[in-house]
């Protein structure tokens, strides 16, 4: 177990360790947890910065993940910075509270270390569970590497908690490849982080304010008690909350890498782009044998390059629109499906960027990664293959599915 | 074929599978002991069906050879109460932990309790969430220090299964000890041929995060709870008892529920199409 010092050094953790350290310099006050695979080792590391006073946080072990998210969001209206982590079956039963937080405007920060859902039975990674809570209203990014895992919660606390914004955030951090993924980490100075984070601030409209107390969410009457009108008010200042995110999460990754040096993409990651005539879109862990396929086939003449999606809510369709503006072709790939659309969820949602740019150029669904299933360099290199051929219209009907024929 | 035909023992209410439990879990003789009783019963194994929820434990359907469901964390009871409204001729058993039973799931637990319905419900306890390595469950000791989540002990108040179900409506309470499989036997047979809701605690060590639950064995006392038929009498047992009696506690008159006849004749037809 790494110790937080005072000064940035480089340690090697998992990304659930990293996640942890990452909590203990945003400094949360209330953290709240129930035990899933693959997510446990992540509290249990929070919970002992707790137990050895290196993080000055209360730790609620409740009954189930539905406690959790409503305990948390007791914390969060009386003004508390709060923390949890959770997977698969876990979100599914924290779903109830879990939808409530955005609607309420609550600067929350949770980890959701992807997991596939059943059925079949299984307790392996996907981003079957995070896909299926995109419509919740909370904003949602994903990471690539452990590092990331460790900069992107910090960072998350700062967005969440931004005026214009006032969203809580899921960072997503593969199952699997890298909860329990060992690698490099550069571990930021205490005193830096909270520098960027600034001076708490719980001058939010639902904060229990002893100045001005009141009622959170009464049911008083027809939609809200306000009409119609009220309603559409509260939806429309969440979608605006939203979009304001998208300025928001960019602002606070510059910041980041000036501050410590670590640059990551914000929305969408332009990979080998350039002189590209197609490209691979990528989301998550699996970005890594991707970027080592394109490079390979980069080398042996194949001009591809990489999209990678790293801000799924909000939606980046603008960034995405103007990477795909460079391109003939683009095969996608999701670790998840879209029941009913018969494709993954980011290419169906690709769709909509593409229309954005004005060109209607093949795209490919690739689905692989599923229950825990690896996406490797050679897997990578058959759909640039598939998407090569794309540029000239050989388009499959129906996704691909990258891990079908493997035992 | 009539259940006379051909007497059925322990060994063909087993499944091919393998357990995956650690060597020494207490797991494997509540399995023996489960089915021991199924065939101490002469039940037929198409007519039984075992519900499970999440965790080590809750993999024993698999390893059966009857109906068997591995449902949600916490849901098994609901699940089983929704099975056995649809086949009341079916026989019933619901099997899991204490992190399944007692956390998500205990608010079905009470609810199971007072419903009534004619089912038995085995609890493997061993005080720890066993599958996500080694967290406190409701029925850990406020002090126990060894898990990583909480270092300094959960410090919360753990609950008491037996004064639960007895509180909540149970019809039959008892609770066995894993090192005793016949003993348990007997009380999962007793449990099945009570009516209505039978509640079953069973002392099952977890030898990997307690080991220190190896020394169950020599505090456990065989047999000395006896049936009481009154809840006063069984409450009256209850403040006296620290844990580790084992038998029957209570054994109630409360008639069970009684689910409506329309779903039985439906459904009758619907075997007799497969038997033609």
């Amino acid at each position: 177990m790494s110790k937080i010092s005072n000064s940035s050094r480089v340690i090697v953790c998992d990304g659930n360790e990293a996640a942890a350290l990452g909590v203990g310099l945003a400094r949360p006050d209330v953290v709240a947890v129930y035990p899933i695979t693959p997510q446990s080792s992540l509290v249990e590391y929070v919970s002992q910065m707790i137990a050895d006073g290196r993080l000055q946080a209360e730790l609620m072990n409740v009954e189930g993940e539905h406690s959790v998210m409503s305990a948390l969001q007791g914390a969060a209206l009386a003004g508390g910075r709060t923390y949890t982590a959770t997977s698969g079956p876990g979100l599914a039963f924290m779903f109830e509270p879990y939808i409530r937080a955005p609607g309420l405007r609550l600067p929350m920060v949770a980890s959701l270390v992807t997991r596939d859902l059943l059925t079949p039975q299984c307790v392996w990674g996907g981003q079957q569970d995070a896909m299926s809570v995109r419509e919740a209203g909370w904003i949602q990014i994903y990471c690539e590497t452990v590092q990331e895992v460790l900069d992107t919660i910090v960072m998350a606390y700062k967005i969440a908690e931004h005026h214009d914004v006032m969203l809580p955030v899921n960072v997503c951090h593969d199952g699997n490849y890298l909860s329990y993924g060992v690698s490099r980490v550069e571990l930021p100075d205490q005193a830096e982080v909270d520098a960027f984070l600034g001076p708490r601030d719980v001058n939010w409209h639902v904060a229990l304010d002893p100045a001005r107390p009141m009622a959170v969410d009464p049911l008083t009457g027809g939609a809200g008690g306000g009409g119609p009108a009220m309603f559409v008010k509260y939806r429309k200042g969440l979608c605006n909350g939203m979009q304001n995110a998208l300025r928001v999460i960019s602002e606070v990754h510059a910041e980041w890498g000036e501050r410590f040096g670590r640059f990551h993409a914000p929305l969408v990651e332009e990979y080998s782009l350039d002189g590209a005539d197609y490209a691979l879109v990528t989301i998550g862990s699996m970005t890594g044998a991707a970027k080592d396929a394109v490079d390979a086939a980069r080398e042996a003449g194949e001009k591809v390059g990489l999209i990678k999606v790293k801000t799924f809510r909000p939606f980046p369709v603008e960034a995405l629109s103007a990477a795909f503006a460079k391109v003939k072709a683009v095969g996608i790939v999701d670790r998840a499906v879209s029941f009913g659309w018969n494709s993954g969820p980011v290419y169906q949602e690709s769709l909509g960027a593409l229309y954005r740019t004005g060109r209607h150029i093949p795209a490919i669904s690739f689905i692989g990664g599923l229950a825990g299933a690896d996406i490797t360099a050679e897997h990578f290199a058959r759909i640039i293959e598939t998407t090569a051929k794309a540029v000239t219209g050989a388009v499959p009907d129906g996704p691909v599915w990258v891990n079908e024929n493997d035992q | 074929m009539t259940a006379q035909a051909q007497t059925l023992t322990a060994k063909d209410f087993k499944s091919d599978i393998k357990p995956v439990w650690c060597p020494g879990c207490g797991d494997f003789s509540v399995l023996s002991a489960v089915t021991k009783a199924l065939a101490e019963l002469q039940l037929r194994p198409e007519k039984v069906a075992v519900v499970s929820g999440i965790g080590c434990s809750s993999r024993i359907p698999a390893y059966t050879n009857v109906y068997g469901f591995h449902g949600v964390h916490g849901r098994a009871l609901a699940t089983a109460t929704g099975l056995k409204l649809a086949r009341p001729d079916m026989t019933v058993v619901v099997t899991g932990g204490d992190g399944d039973g007692f956390s998500i799931g205990g608010n079905h637990f009470l609810h199971a309790c007072r419903r009534n319905v004619d089912m038995t419900y085995i609890v493997m306890d061993n005080e720890v969430y066993g599958m996500t390595k080694g967290q406190a469950s409701p029925t850990t000791d406020p002090d126990w220090c060894n898990s990583k989540l909480t270092p300094e002990g959960p410090g919360v108040t753990k609950l008491r299964p037996l004064n639960l179900a007895l509180a909540a409506g149970a019809n039959f309470v008892g609770r066995g000890f894993s090192g005793d499989p016949n003993e348990v036997a007997r009380l999962i047979a007793e449990g099945i041929q009570h009516p209505g809701f039978s509640f079953i605690q069973v002392l099952s060590p977890c030898v990997t995060f307690r080991s220190e639950q190896r020394g169950w064995k020599d505090i456990v006392r065989k047999d000395t709870l006896k049936p009481r038929h009154t809840m006063a009498e069984a409450m009256q047992v209850l403040a006296e008892d620290d844990g580790f009696n084992t038998g029957i506690l209570f054994a109630g008159d409360r008639p069970p529920f009684q689910p409506g006849q329309k779903a039985v004749t439906e459904l009758a037809a619907i075997e007799r199409r497969f038997a033609s």
